[in-house]
């Protein structure tokens, strides 16, 4: 490729696509041609940035001059001002929320400075659809080094040296699980990488296989031949099509250039690899389940042991490993186990990708070494919570992971400070919740989600959700009766016991922690029929203050059901028997007045029809406040 | 028969590895065209266009070639100011493909500023 002297990292994850990152692509190479400028400066379309809540998203190279919340519009001028005449354009960057000034470059904006790449090294840095990208970034080095001057006991050692641990939950480790599997006499023998992401929230491996899907074809290939496998599959949900996209690319391009296939590079190993497509059912995601799903049986798990690794596909020794995990399994060759342990804590080494989503200011992907403190994560990386409001908890490792309280916000996360708070890491769903979140909602939620996806084998599962989701409804819908928590403590610890698969073993795990933190929430849902984060709609009544209220219209406008009386110079009465507690009115009221309330736990005070708003009078304003009379 | 041998794996990463430069942070040094209105209308693309064909011709990939706006003397156009690590930046002035070339070969690859061209050395203080 000729010399150029910019190059625009377009990033092109599911993210920014769907915010218009392509009519940005082409916009972008409209205007260079327009200028006569493709010679010099290029368009590289990227996997997933990371910095999701503000894309569309332009990185330029090498300035690493940061755009974000990109629109075609801006692009003429950008293209002119900046890759023309070379003057960036500060109005198109990153303004941090809640700040006044812009930040210009990639790497002074706190949401990326904290952060430790490894797995996603390549992320927005390369073109994922091009194995040349991958090669220019010493890709498939790994590989040269296993085949020249390694055994596959060798590799196995360096794996289990470095510590590495499954990035799908359980965190088993992955040397290990890789012995076992080469220890049986059985062949022939499979590698699966599991990219059945199914928690609410969560998009590591969607992000990973869209930004660098060669990092897990290389990491699949080391895997199988350390094992002696001659056959892998990735299993992968079709809602993921993009990354279905460029992970099946990746497998033809390294076929063609031989780096799966037959005799791979002289050295005598045979490797192939197919995708297999799960249709998004959330137990896919446990590992004998998904082996029944690429036999073509329908989803059900079994019982374990014999555990895959002896008795796997078709019978066969079998090693599942996460996507992420696989991903890993590169670097620690490259860089060696050591480099590997010395990053991350005692019993967790390396780095983890979180997906932080919620009531947080910077939503995006982020990877963090092992260790980091929920507050660095929370404050640091995801820049606080919006609109000045309380952090409450955090919940990891989706429908299977608990809630971790404010008060733990200096845990340093690993695999086993996770579990002592009552949580885990899971795959890597990061949920921020703020005051206005109900705990009792929350664990309602999760748990409507694993009732729904529960296969439905075993009883402990199947009706034990059952159960525990018709007490939360009835809790938060005022219906809640002495006992219901020691119920809900009872039957959660008899559904872990007594469940068949990690699907029904950890599905109590949401209601059991917040129990543990918020046990005052139930109580106060259950005995004063009030929730107090004032987010159940049974318990919760909207409100006008009439001292408040200066008859300005627009909840009477926006109300959809038309249930606020009031005309003009008229303060406003929500009739509360019309009301469907939708919220618009609360939005709407102007922050300077405030006049709508949420009450919660106490009778709604009633309001006379056809009181005289009082106007405040001018002295009474706020300074540099302007009420139209 | 393997379709692809361990060298010719390499002959190919290697080959990649010169399309992605500008994404390895170190630079030894920058030229900066000057690409205002006055400049752009003086010639200043063929200027960038010079110094970019003397970057791939020379297999140079610690330099970067970038635009900046007007530097103020506008009757001086096409301007460059090429800034080397570890020494004073030197702003060109008037300038052709040709002396663009030289520079290029005697400043940048050489380490002499082409002192025939230069306007001055230093840059303007800031207030």
């Amino acid at each position: 490729m000729p010399a150029r002297r910019i190059e625009l990292m377009l990033c092109t994850g599911t993210g920014c696509v769907a915010g218009g990152a392509l009519h940005i692509k082409q916009a972008l190479e409209g205007e260079l041609a327009r200028h006569g400028l493709p010679d010099e400066v290029s368009v590289v379309p990227t996997g997933c940035n990371g910095f999701c809540g503000q894309g569309p998203l332009l990185v330029v190279l090498p300035d690493q001059i940061f755009y974000s919340s990109l629109k075609t519009d801006d692009i003429p001028f950008l293209v002119q001002e900046h890759f023309l005449k070379g003057r960036p354009v500060p109005r198109l960057m990153f303004l941090p929320p809640e700040k006044k000034e812009r930040i210009p470059l990639l790497g002074d904006i706190p949401f990326f400075k904290k952060q430790m790449l490894l797995v996603l090294r390549n992320k927005g840095v390369i073109d994922p659809e091009k194995i040349t990208e991958y090669l220019a970034r010493d890709g498939y080095t790994a590989l040269e080094k296993v085949f020249t001057s390694m055994s596959p006991e060798d590799v196995i050692e360096e794996i289990t040296r470095s510590g590495l641990r499954g990035r799908g939950g359980a965190g088993f480790p992955t040397g290990v699980k890789w012995r076992v599997c080469r220890a049986e006499k059985k062949t022939p023998k499979y590698i699966i990488g599991n990219c059945d992401e199914g928690d609410p929230g969560a998009y590591m491996d969607r992000s990973l296989m869209e930004s660098d899907p060669h990092a897990v074809v290389e990491g699949i290939t080391i895997a199988a031949f350390a094992i002696g496998a001659s056959q892998g599959f990735v299993y992968i949900r079709t809602e993921y099509p993009l990354a279905i996209q460029r992970l099946q690319l990746a497998i033809e391009q390294a076929r063609e250039y031989g780096l799966i296939g037959k005799d791979i590079l002289g050295f005598g190993f045979d490797f192939e690899l197919e995708i297999r497509q799960g249709s998004g059912a959330f137990v896919c995601g446990e590992e004998t389940s998904l082996i029944h799903s690429i036999e073509g049986e329908s989803p059900e798990p079994r019982q374990r042991p014999p555990f895959p690794a002896q008795v796997g596909l078709w019978g066969c020794p079998t090693v599942i490993n996460n996507v992420e995990t696989l991903a890993n399994v590169p670097q620690i060759i490259s860089r060696g186990a050591d480099w590997f342990a010395g990053i991350g804590t005692e019993t967790s080494k390396g780095t983890k990708i979180f997906s932080l989503v919620g009531k947080i200011n910077n939503t995006g992907l982020i990877e963090v070494p092992m260790g980091i403190t929920l507050r660095e994560i929370i404050h640091d990386i995801g820049g606080g919570i919006p609109g000045g409001k309380q952090f409450k908890a955090v919940q990891t490792g989706g429908p299977s992971g608990g809630c971790i309280p404010s008060s733990h916000i200096d845990l340093p996360i690993d695999y086993e400070s996770l579990k002592e708070v009552g949580s885990m890491m899971g795959s890597g769903g990061m949920i921020v919740m703020d005051e206005d979140t109900c705990m009792v909602d929350v664990s309602k939620f999760f748990v409507q989600f694993t009732n729904d996806e529960s296969c439905g084998k075993c009883s402990a599962c199947r009706d034990g959700s059952d159960a525990l989701l018709e007490v939360l409804t009835r809790i938060t819908e005022g219906e809640g009766r002495e006992g219901d928590v020691e119920f809900l403590e009872e039957l959660g610890a008899a559904v872990k016991d007594a469940s068949m698969c990690g699907l029904g073993t950890t599905l109590p795990n949401p209601v059991l922690s917040t129990i543990r933190y918020f046990r005052d929430e139930y109580e106060a849902h259950i005995k004063e029929k009030r929730c107090p984060a004032k987010a159940c709609k049974s318990l919760t009544a909207y409100w006008i203050d009439p001292k408040l209220c200066q008859a300005c219209l627009i909840c009477m406008r926006e109300c959809p059901g038309q249930s606020i009386y009031g005309e003009k110079n008229i303060i406003h009465v929500i009739e509360q028997g019309k009301c469907t507690k939708c919220g618009v009115c609360f939005d709407v009221c102007p922050p300077r007045f405030d006049a709508v309330k949420k009450l919660s736990g106490v009778p709604v005070p009633s309001v006379e029809h056809g009181i005289k708003v009082e106007r405040k009078k001018k002295g009474d304003r706020l300074e540099g406040e302007h009420v139209q009379a | 028969m393997a379709k692809l041998t361990l060298d010719e794996l390499r002959q190919k990463r290697a080959e990649a590895q010169k399309g992605v430069y500008l994404r390895e942070g170190e630079f030894r040094g920058k030229i900066i065209v000057h690409m205002g209105t006055c400049g752009i209308a003086a010639g200043a693309r063929s200027i960038v266009a010079a110094f970019l064909e003397e970057l791939e011709r020379s297999g140079t990939k610690d330099i970067q070639v970038t635009t900046s706006g007007c530097a103020g003397l506008c009757s001086k156009e096409p301007m460059a100011t090429v800034e080397m690590r570890n020494s004073a930046p030197v702003r060109y002035g008037e300038l052709t493909p040709e002396k663009a070339r030289k520079i290029f070969n005697d400043h940048v690859v050489g380490g002499t500023a082409a002192a025939e061209y230069a306007l001055g050395i230093g840059s303007e203080r800031g207030a």
